[in-house]
């Protein structure tokens, strides 16, 4: 096998909350060496956890993607078992250091001479204050590539605005193009794909420079603003803007020119057992085969729907008709008996059906890990596979400081004299200080 | 000028629609030479698809299209062709990267797999771009935008609890699953120029929401260390004030409920009735009747503002928070107008428009537009004259119906 694509790269990270981690997780699967750099003059809110030390009480009444902690128990570290940060803090490193004490900078600033890449994602001011800018890098380490990920960029008016990622899309325009159609924007609930495209994005840009790098010799500073970097993302919407000066509205689960939409199953009407199916028709051929895998009932036949104008005008009705159907059947049943007749069918899948899903196992969407704070379950890997260069879960969540060693000895080259005094000041530890809520 | 970070990349393309385009957009923008391969007669998909000015359809006005085909060349190739087929061979020699979203196995059949294509071309990179990837039981099946999200991302959690999931807008997850795909690609081609193996990225559009970070990941991960499924109930566990709420011309929504509580009570002017200890107790925030009693007093202060007047408010108490901004916002915001974060293109046949622009800036090897969307087939001539066809062979191959 060969090595992997950024074997040799090192990578130092202070990110926060979603995008920047999710940016460095691409690197750290790619083989690069992903170093979180994690201050303990300060706990980040929303990354290691909502707070530090949570109590189980607050734990219980988070939805489970944030307080599903291991039996929703904080644990004795509980910024190792929060599951808002375990997925993405595969394949990396951590170390500790204090940024409110001065020589904690100076720890910082070691690092960057033997490192390739540094990522922040942090509200903007937090780095003039501690003074880290492209310009002190390039000082310190030549050809490095510094990606700056704040919210709308470290220059205008809006450099020192707060947000996460469901601020962003509100302001991209995103918000106001989903939700239902019969409420207002009030009922949308809050989605971080601004975080997503954040992540991606900030790691393409990343492998860009170090292609540009290796041409030409040259590091260099990256800014990507998440609002204008999800942007391009609503690219139609905006082109209707500028072409025809119109704001388009959310269309639910409505496509513009097919048949579409989310419809009940068998089950649904029990408590606990919230069951869909989502079910596409993008022609009249679809439509026949459609008909055909329901067994041809009248209503199928009904003149009205054979033409695509018809089936949207008719919508609500065929929506009626169809979700009489899919309540006598199981989801997964509607999606083998349309796919096998070429309708695009397919359940609302919940986390359950997702680590039961064959198609997920065949393909080794999951793998196990242990870390010794949570014990053993199964991860999601990396968004895509490659043949030469499996982007696989090498290791799994990272503990906080749990690199410190390897970190200032090997990497820093550190004494162990120079390594029991930081200790004893406070920058190397596993555990946060007990003062943080 | 300085060059663009890829300006050494060539790619081939065969992507359609907008998953695979936008992919090899990002690639193009920063500096690769794209080829970008069409069917005659009608070209890409996406050509047929809007907006377009006024409404009125034309394959070479159509927003999507001009939007995601920037800086790339097109030629049009019948690929069932054995003729149309020996030329994408041809092209795929001379490239590093080839990018497909046909379905899968259709490449192998065409003789364009990459087996077939690196026997000239060790080194060749493919990044194939399907609904579920090159393998497993549902490779064949058929997908959506809706399909996506509801089998690989949190749609069953995105919605409310006594109504069906609802997804996305604006087909963000495609977007999303190109960007991924623009990842894995440059990820290989840095072990390809480095004298490392050629190989073949698989992306899964519905595993680039499985592995998504927009609350899938860790909503999976949750569930295996509690055994609980995620539910659509938006925001009663987060606090208060939290959510959208509405204003004097719109929409704005915050996040400010728990330990940003007193951020927002601060951006109320820390009225006295809201500085009382019942409000900072341990329960307070999950208090059903003091939320209700603290909306009625936030709603009254929302609702005598425009939202960009709320947000400023807010973001002056370092309120997590923003405005839901319609495309016209988006347009004219004065921080995005001045950062350079639109780009207006001027293309022969849809005019002078303003696009998206950049999504990051790279100081030392700028995005750039180069070129506009290609017309149909508009570099058929030189693309063919690079391959050594002259004026007679392209004569012949048109009057084939091959280009």
């Amino acid at each position: 096998m060969s090595k992997l694509p950024l074997e040799g790269v090192r990578v130092l990270e202070m990110t926060v909350v979603w995008a920047g981690p999710y940016c460095t997780s691409f690197l750290a699967d790619l083989g690069a060496e992903v170093i979180r750099v994690e201050s303990l003059a300060s706990f980040a809110p929303l990354t290691r956890g909502v707070r530090a030390h949570p109590t189980a009480a607050s734990i219980a009444t988070q939805p489970v993607f944030m307080g599903g902690y291991p039996d929703r128990q904080p644990g004795d570290r509980p910024w190792n078992r929060c599951p808002i940060f375990n997925p993405h803090a595969r394949n990396k490193l951590s170390m500790t250091l204090d940024l409110s004490q001065p020589n904690g900078l100076e720890i910082f600033k070691d690092l960057v001479k033997v490192s390739d890449i540094f990522v922040e994602n942090n509200v903007v001011d937090r780095m003039d204050k501690l003074g880290i800018d492209y310009a002190m890098l390039k000082e310190l380490r030549e050809d490095i590539i510094m990606l700056r990920m704040p919210a709308y960029g470290t220059t205008g008016p809006y450099r020192d605005y707060r947000a996460l990622g469901v601020h962003i899309e509100g302001v991209i325009g995103h918000t106001l193009l989903r939700g239902y159609t019969d409420m207002d924007a009030s009922a949308n609930n809050a989605v971080y794909v601004a975080d997503a495209a954040g992540g991606s994005h900030g790691a393409f840009a990343v492998l860009a420079a170090l292609h540009h790098r290796r041409r030409t010799g040259k590091g260099q500073y990256i800014e990507l603003g998440q609002a204008e970097d999800a942007m391009p993302m609503m690219g139609q919407f905006f082109m209707d803007y500028t072409m025809n000066g119109r704001n388009a509205a959310t269309t639910g689960n409505r496509h513009p020119t097919a048949l579409q939409g989310c419809y009940p199953c068998k089950g649904n009407e029990r408590q606990g057992h919230d069951r869909w199916v989502c079910i596409t028709i993008n022609s009249d051929e679809e439509w026949r085969s459609f008909s055909s895998a329901l067994g041809r009932p009248d209503w199928t036949g009904d003149p009205r729907f054979a033409h695509a104008p018809g089936r949207l005008e008719h919508h609500d009705e065929i929506d009626a008709h169809i979700s009489r159907w899919t309540e006598q059947m199981n989801n997964f049943q509607v999606m083998r008996t349309l796919q096998a007749a070429g309708v695009a069918a397919g359940p609302v899948m919940d986390q359950r059906d997702a680590y039961n899903d064959p198609h997920l196992k065949e393909r080794g969407m999951f793998q196990e890990f242990s870390q010794e704070d949570t014990g053993t379950h199964l991860y999601p890997r990396a968004p895509y596979t490659m043949s030469e260069t499996p982007p696989d879960i090498r290791r799994g969540p990272v503990r906080l400081g749990e690199d410190n060693e390897y970190v200032y000895r090997t990497v820093l080259g550190y004494s162990e004299e120079d390594y029991a005094r930081l200790e004893a000041e406070g920058h190397i530890s596993m555990d946060y200080p007990e003062h943080f809520e | 000028m300085p060059d663009g970070a890829l300006s050494h990349i060539r790619v081939l393309d065969f992507t359609t629609q907008i998953a695979g385009p936008y992919c090899t957009k990002l690639l193009a923008d920063y500096g690769a030479g794209v080829i970008k391969v069409e069917r005659p007669g009608a070209g890409d998909a996406a050509r047929g698809l809007g907006p377009f000015p006024g409404d009125i359809p034309h394959p070479e006005k159509s927003g999507l299209f001009l939007h995601l085909n920037t800086n790339k060349r097109s030629i049009t190739l019948d690929l069932k062709s054995k003729a149309g087929q020996k030329i994408a061979k041809q092209l795929a020699a001379e490239v590093d990267l080839v990018v497909e979203n046909f379905r899968p196995g259709v490449m192998d059949r065409l003789g364009l797999g990459l087996g077939a294509l690196q026997e000239s071309n060790p080194r060749l990179v493919m990044t194939s771009i399907s609904n579920f990837g090159q393998t497993g039981p549902y490779r064949d099946f058929k997908s959506s935008d809706i399909l996506v999200y509801s089998m690989g991302g949190e749609m069953h959690s995105t919605g409310l609890s006594d109504r069906e999931p609802v997804k996305l807008g604006a087909n963000v997850v495609l977007y999303q699953a190109g960007s991924v795909a623009a990842v894995g690609s440059a990820g290989a081609l840095f072990l390809s120029q480095d004298d490392g193996p050629g190989q073949h990225v698989d992306v899964s559009i519905m595993e680039t929401q499985t592995g998504s970070v927009d609350r899938r990941m860790s909503a999976l991960v949750g569930y295996q260390y509690t055994g609980e499924l995620s539910a659509r109930i938006p925001f009663g566990a987060a606090g208060y004030p939290i959510g959208v709420y509405p204003c004097e011309d719109g929409y704005f929504e915050v996040t400010g409920g728990l330990i940003y509580f007193p951020r927002v009570v601060r951006m109320l002017g820390d009225p006295p009735e809201l500085l009382e200890p019942r409000w900072y107790t341990p329960e307070s925030q999950t208090d059903p009747e003091l939320k209700e009693e603290f909306e009625a007093h936030f709603l009254s202060w929302t609702i005598q503002r425009s939202k960009a007047e709320a947000w400023r408010a807010a973001q002056e108490s370092d309120v997590l928070s923003g405005p839901l901004n319609t495309m016209e916002d988006v347009a004219n915001d004065q921080q995005f107008i001045g950062r350079g974060a639109f780009a207006q293109i001027d293309h022969p046949v849809a005019g002078s428009l303003k696009y998206p622009g950049r999504p990051f800036v790279m100081t030392e090897s700028p995005w750039e537009i180069r070129r506009p969307a290609p017309l149909l087939g508009q570099h058929n001539g030189e693309i063919l004259q690079e391959l050594g066809y002259g004026p007679g062979d392209q004569v012949r191959l048109r009057a084939q119906g091959v280009i």
